[in-house]
C-alpha cells in the first residue's frame, strides 16, 4: 500500500453499488469514485482517455466502466482502456477503513498515469 | 509495518529460550492451535496460561452453525477437553478476560484483578461482531452471532417462535438465518447489497442463491438499508428499513461484519492498523509480543476464516521453537454451511483486465459454474449447485498452475479435463453414440441431431428449427456446434442470424419470446435460464433485457437503472463535454408565453450556452450541468412543463401543424389530434426512439410522412401512415390504413406501437423493422383478426399507466439526490463533504 496522507471523502453508503459520483477538485482534475456491485470502491480521474467523456455516468460492469460518449471499456483497477483500444486514465489509490472512503492525497492533487504496477482499492 | 526485530536475526537472538512463561489471551480456535502447533514441536520449552473470556473449553468456532441448526450439540464440536489442558499442563483461565497489558512489567492483568507475568505473551482475541450504529442497537433482543452464549440467546428466542430480522446476507448472516428458520422462525434477512455474500459471489450465483433461500420461505431482501431497530418495553419489536418498511421482529441477529479486536494491543502500544501488525513470523511491533488469527494485520490483510489461521499458527511455531519459517499471506475460498446449498468461492472474480471468464450454466439442475483465467492461470471461481470441482479449481489457483492445455475442458471439471485423450471437445462429442441425447429440453439424440444436419441444416440456427435441439435452454448449444463442424467439416459451418450480443448463443427474437414463454422476470433469471456465457451480461445486452422485461411484466418489473444509458439514467442527453441538454415537453409543439419566459428565465438561471429550436418543435436547452439538473427541473415543473423524454428510447416528439383551426387549407384538428396523441403516448418506453407527427392536410406540413406514425389529415378521416425515419437513410412511411374518426386514429396509434414494442429488436427503429418484416407481414398482424387492434391498444394503455410518471418532478423533488450533487469537493488542502 502507497503511503502518504489519506484524505477521508465520507462513508461508502453515499454511492450505490454499481454507480460512481464526482469529486471536484479545486484547482485539479475532477476525479470519479466508483463502488461496484461487489462493493469495491475504486477511484480514476473522470475524463475518459478517448475524447474526455464522463466516465462516472458510464455502465459499471464487473470492475469495468463502459463510457457514456462512445463505450470504450476502461478497467477501474489500472485506469486502462480496455479491448482494442488504447489509452489510460490516472487511477488514485484508494481505501476504506471503518466504512469511510479515503483516497491518497498526493494522487488527488497530482494524479499521474500509473506505470505498470496498478494501485488496488483495499479490501 | 514496524516491527523492531529484523527476520533474519529472530530465531537464533534467544528471544525465546526454554522453560519460559507463555500466556496466551484467547482461548479460542488460532490460540489454542499456537498452543497446540508449539507442543508438537517442543513440549517442554514454555509454561502456558490461557485465558479465556468465554467460561469454557477450547471448541470449534465454525461449527456453531450447525449447533444452531440442531445438526450438532455443543459436546460434538468442543476440540480440547480439559484432559488436554491438564495433559499439557496448560492452565487454563476462563471466564475472565484480560482487560491490560502491562509491557514494562511484562504481565496482564484480568477483570477479577489477577495478575500473570510472562515472558512471552500471545494475542488471540479474534474478532468482534459489528454493530451497526442505529438507534434500537442496545434493545433487548438484539444479538450477535460469535460464541456459544450468542447460540443460546437464539434458541430460548426460537422456542417461543415468532420472527426474526438478520440484518447482514454474508456468510454469518446466512447460517444464522438457515439455523433459526430450521427452529421454526419466520426469518428476513436485510442485506446492504444488491447481492448475497456480495464478497464472495457475484451477481448470478448470488441471485440462485436468493431464489433458493426465498423457496424455503425466509425473507430475502437486497439493496436494503436499516434505519432503526424499533422496541418496545425495552425489547425489540421491529426493524425499520430506510425506505420505510417496518418488519417485526422478536429476536434481531446483527450479522453485518467483524472488527478485529485490537483494543488490549492499541491500549498496550502496539502497532494497530485495522489490525495488530505482525510480521511473518506473526511478531508485532514488541519483539515479545506475538499475535495471531482473526485479531492481526499481515501484509495489509485480515482474514476472517479459519484457513489461514492454521498457516499462521505453524509459522509461528516455528519460529517460537527456533526454526522460523514465514508466513507469505493465504489465499481464501468459501462454502456455505446451509443444508441442501452447494456454493464454493475462491480468489478473485471481479471481471478485470486481462480476465477471461469461462461460464457453464444449466438451468435445469440449477448449476452456474464460473472460472476467471488470467495469463492462462484461474484467478477466481464461483461455483452454485455443483461444487464437486471446487477443491479442484482452489488447488490449480493456489498453485498458480499453467492451465492453457486443459483451458477447453476445464468448465467441465476435473473428471473430463484429466481425461486424458478427448480434450478436443469436438473428440468428445464424436466419441458419444448416436443415441445419446443431446438436447435434455427437447429430447433430441446424436444421430437425430446429425440427421437434420445431413438434411440441409447448415447452421444453429436452422439445427433448432429443424430438430429442436438447443432450442429451449440453449445449454447444449456447443454441443450441437460440434456436431455441425464434425459432420460437415469447420468451414462449411453457417453462421445464422446475428446473436443478441457476444453473452449469448440466443437471437433477441429467440430471447424475447422465451422470456415470455418461461415467464422470465429479472435480469439474472433471464441469464441463468438461457445460459449466458458471461457472469452478468455486457453494457449491450443488459438494457436490451431490461427493455424486453419491462414491455413484458409492466408494473411487475423493476426497472434496473444500473442497466440504462446515462440519458436514461439522468433524464437529459449528455454532450460530447459532458454537459447535459434539457428539453421541457411541449405537448404537440404548443407553447404559451408563461412558459416561454420559464423557460427564458431557467436558460438564464442555469447558464444555459445555447438555446435551440428542435426538429420536433422544441425548445432545448444546451450545456447545463448535471448538479443543476434538478434546480432548473424544479424551476421548469413549477411552470407546469414536464420532461421532454428527449434523451430516451421512448417516445420522444408529437409534431402538429396549426390544421383546421387556423389554417385556410386544414380539414381537421390537426394540433389538438397531436396533443391528445402526446397525452396518451408519453413516458413509453421503446425499442428506439419514437416521433409522432399529425398534419391536417395533405400539404403535410408536419412531415409526417417521416415519421414513425404520422397522421394526415383529409376531409374524410384520417391517413395513417407508417415507419418513416429522417436520418442516415430517410424512409418515406407507407399507408397503413384510413379510418375516419379521431378516436379510431388514436386506438390505431397506440395498437401500432404496442406491436412494435412487442415485436421490434431493442435498437430498432420501426423503419428498418418494417423493411425487415414488411408491410405485409404487418397489416396481418394487425386487421386478419378484427380485434387485435383494440386488444394491443389495451395492453399499450394498461402498459401506460406505470411510465406515466414525470421523472423530471420526482428528481426535482430529491430523488435519488446522489446522481446529480458531488460526492464532496477537494479544496486545495481540505474537505468539504456535502450531506448526503
Ligand atoms: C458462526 C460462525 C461460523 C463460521 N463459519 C466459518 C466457516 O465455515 N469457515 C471458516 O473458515 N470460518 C468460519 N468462521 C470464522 C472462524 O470461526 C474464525 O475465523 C475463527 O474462529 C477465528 O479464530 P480466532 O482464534 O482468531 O478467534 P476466536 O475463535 O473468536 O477466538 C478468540 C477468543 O478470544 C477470546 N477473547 C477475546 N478477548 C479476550 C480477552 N480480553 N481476554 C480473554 N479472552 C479473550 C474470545 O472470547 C474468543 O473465545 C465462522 C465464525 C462464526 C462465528
Ligand atoms: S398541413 Fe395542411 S393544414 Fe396543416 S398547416 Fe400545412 S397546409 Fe395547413
Ligand atoms: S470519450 Fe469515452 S469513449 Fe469516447
Amino acid at each position: 500500500m502507497r503511503v502518504g496522507k489519506w484524505l477521508d471523502i465520507g462513508p461508502v453508503e453515499q454511492i450505490e453499488p454499481g454507480t460512481a459520483r464526482t469529486l471536484p477538485v479545486e484547482g485539479g482534475e475532477e476525479l470519479a469514485v466508483f463502488r461496484t456491485m461487489r462493493g469495491d470502491i475504486f477511484t480514476i480521474v473522470n475524463k475518459c482517455p478517448h475524447k474526455q467523456g464522463p466516465l462516472s455516468q458510464g455502465i459499471v460492469h464487473g470492475n469495468v466502466v463502459a463510457c457514456p460518449l462512445h463505450n470504450w471499456n476502461i478497467s477501474l483497477e489500472t485506469g486502462r482502456a480496455l479491448g482494442g483500444d488504447d489509452g489510460c486514465v490516472p487511477t488514485i489509490p484508494t481505501k476504506v477503513e471503518g466504512g469511510r472512503i479515503f483516497l491518497l492525497r498526493e494522487a488527488v492533487l497530482n494524479p499521474q498515469v500509473p506505470a505498470d504496477e496498478a494501485p488496488k482499492a483495499a479490501a | 509495518m514496524n516491527v523492531t526485530v529484523a527476520p533474519d536475526m529472530k530465531g537464533t537472538t534467544g528471544v525465546l529460550s526454554r522453560g519460559r512463561k507463555l500466556v496466551v489471551i484467547g482461548n479460542g480456535m488460532a490460540g489454542c492451535r499456537a498452543v497446540e502447533e508449539i507442543l508438537s514441536r517442543d513440549g517442554t520449552r514454555f509454561d502456558v496460561t490461557i485465558f479465556g473470556a468465554e467460561p469454557r473449553v477450547n471448541y470449534n468456532r465454525i461449527m456453531l452453525s450447525p449447533v444452531l441448526a440442531g445438526e450438532k450439540t455443543f459436546e460434538e464440536i468442543v476440540i480440547n477437553g480439559q484432559d488436554w489442558y491438564d495433559d499439557n499442563h496448560i492452565q487454563l483461565v476462563s471466564g475472565d478476560p484480560v482487560v491490560g497489558i502491562d509491557r514494562q512489567q511484562k504481565h496482564v492483568i484480568t477483570r477479577s484483578g489477577r495478575i500473570e507475568n510472562y515472558d512471552t505473551l500471545l494475542i488471540a482475541t479474534g474478532s468482534d461482531p459489528f454493530i451497526i450504529p442505529v438507534p434500537g442497537k442496545d434493545l433487548d433482543g438484539v444479538v450477535t452471532f460469535r460464541d456459544l452464549d450468542d447460540v443460546d440467546k437464539m434458541l430460548t428466542a426460537a422456542e417461543k417462535g415468532g420472527s426474526a430480522v438478520v440484518i447482514g446476507g454474508g456468510l454469518l448472516g446466512l447460517e444464522a438465518a438457515h439455523g433459526l428458520s430450521l427452529r421454526g422462525m419466520d426469518v428476513t434477512v436485510v442485506h446492504l447489497m444488491p447481492t448475497l455474500m456480495e464478497r464472495q459471489l457475484d451477481e448470478a450465483a448470488g441471485y440462485l442463491l436468493k431464489h433458493e433461500l426465498e423457496s424455503r420461505n425466509q425473507t430475502i431482501l437486497t439493496s436494503a438499508n436499516t434505519k432503526e431497530i424499533v422496541g418496545k418495553d425495552g425489547k425489540v419489536s421491529a426493524v425499520l428499513l430506510e425506505d420505510g418498511t417496518v418488519i417485526p421482529a422478536d429476536i434481531v441477529v446483527m450479522a453485518a461484519g467483524i472488527r478485529p479486536a485490537t483494543g488490549l494491543a492499541k491500549e498496550a502500544g502496539l502497532d494497530v492498523e485495522r489490525g495488530i501488525l505482525v510480521d511473518d513470523h506473526m511478531v508485532t511491533s514488541d519483539p515479545d509480543i506475538l499475535a495471531v488469527g482473526e485479531c492481526v494485520q499481515h501484509r495489509g490483510l485480515c482474514y476472517g476464516l479459519v484457513a489461514p489461521l492454521w498457516d499462521m499458527c505453524r509459522s509461528l511455531a516455528d519460529y517460537a521453537t527456533d526454526t522460523p519459517s514465514g508466513y507469505g499471506g493465504s489465499v481464501t475460498s468459501t462454502k456455505l454451511k446451509v443444508s441442501g446449498i452447494d456454493l464454493f468461492s475462491a480468489g478473485d472474480f471481479t471481471s478485470g483486465e486481462d480476465c477471461e471468464d469461462i461460464v457453464m450454466r444449466d438451468a435445469s439442475r440449477g448449476i452456474y459454474k464460473r472460472v476467471v483465467v488470467k495469463d492462462n492461470r484461474i484467478v477466481g471461481a464461483v461455483l452454485y449447485g455443483d461444487t464437486a470441482d471446487g477443491n479442484w479449481y482452489f488447488d490449480l489457483l493456489k498453485k498458480e498452475e499453467d492451465i492453457s492445455d486443459i483451458r477447453e475442458a476445464l468448465i467441465f471439471g476435473q473428471a473430463f479435463a484429466s481425461g486424458g485423450a478427448s480434450l478436443d471437445p469436438n473428440a468428445a462429442v464424436a466419441a458419444l453414440s448416436d443415441d445419446a441425447e443431446i438436447c435434455g429440453c427437447n429430447g433430441v439424440s446424436k444421430g437425430q441431431v446429425v440427421a437434420c444436419i445431413s438434411g440441409g441444416a447448415h447452421s444453429l440456427d436452422t439445427v433448432r428449427s429443424g430438430c429442436k435441439a438447443s432450442a429451449s435452454c440453449g445449454s447444449c448449444t456447443g454441443l450441437v456446434e460440434s456436431l455441425l463442424a464434425l459432420t460437415l467439416g469447420e468451414d462449411a459451418v453457417e453462421s445464422g442470424p446475428k446473436t443478441m450480443c457476444k453473452c449469448t448463443s440466443f437471437t433477441h427474437d429467440d430471447v424475447r419470446a422465451r422470456i415470455v414463454e418461461k415467464e422470465l422476470k429479472e435480469i439474472p433469471q433471464v441469464m441463468q435460464e438461457l445460459h449466458w456465457t458471461t457472469p452478468d451480461g455486457c453494457s449491450s445486452c443488459r438494457p436490451a433485457l431490461n427493455y424486453y422485461l419491462l414491455c413484458a411484466w409492466p408494473g411487475e418489473y423493476v426497472d434496473d437503472q444500473k442497466s440504462r444509458f446515462v440519458n436514461e439514467r439522468l433524464h437529459a442527453n449528455i454532450q460530447k463535454d459532458g454537459t447535459y441538454s434539457v428539453v421541457p415537453r411541449m405537448w404537440g409543439g404548443v407553447t404559451t408565453p408563461g412558459e416561454l419566459r420559464a423557460i427564458a428565465d431557467a436558460a438564464d438561471k442555469y447558464q444555459a450556452r445555447l438555446v435551440k429550436v428542435t426538429g420536433g418543435q422544441r425548445i432545448d436547452l444546451f450545456g447545463i450541468k448535471k448538479e443543476d439538473l434538478p434546480g432548473i427541473w424544479a424551476d421548469l415543473n413549477a411552470a407546469g412543463m414536464v420532461s421532454g423524454h428527449a434523451y430516451g428510447k421512448s417516445l420522444r416528439t408529437v409534431k402538429t401543424c396549426v390544421g383546421s383551426e387556423w389554417c385556410r387549407f386544414g380539414t381537421q384538428d390537426s394540433t389538438g389530434l397531436g396533443i391528445k396523441v402526446e397525452r396518451m403516448t408519453w413516458g413509453s418506453w421503446m425499442p428506439h426512439k419514437f416521433k409522432i407527427a399529425v398534419s391536417g392536410c395533405p400539404r403535410n406540413c408536419a412531415e409526417a410522412t417521416i415519421k414513425d406514425f404520422g397522421v394526415v389529415c383529409v376531409d374524410s378521416g384520417y391517413e395513417l401512415h407508417v415507419g418513416g425515419n429522417g436520418g442516415i437513410h430517410v424512409r418515406a412511411t407507407d399507408l397503413l390504413c384510413k379510418v375516419e374518426t379521431e378516436a379510431e386514429a388514436m386506438e390505431h396509434c397506440a395498437a401500432f406501437i404496442q406491436l412494435y414494442r412487442e415485436d421490434a429488436r431493442y435498437l430498432e427503429r420501426t423503419a428498418p423493422w418494417i423493411e425487415r418484416k414488411g408491410l405485409d407481414w404487418l397489416k396481418e398482424a394487425l386487421f386478419s383478426d378484427p380485434n387485435t387492434v383494440k386488444e394491443l391498444a389495451r395492453r399499450f394503455r394498461y402498459s401506460q399507466r406505470f411510465s406515466q410518471d414525470d421523472p423530471w418532478a420526482q428528481r426535482a423533488g430529491g430523488d435519488r439526490a446522489d446522481l446529480h450533487s458531488h460526492l464532496a469537493e477537494v479544496r486545495p488542502l481540505q474537505i468539504v463533504s456535502e450531506v448526503a
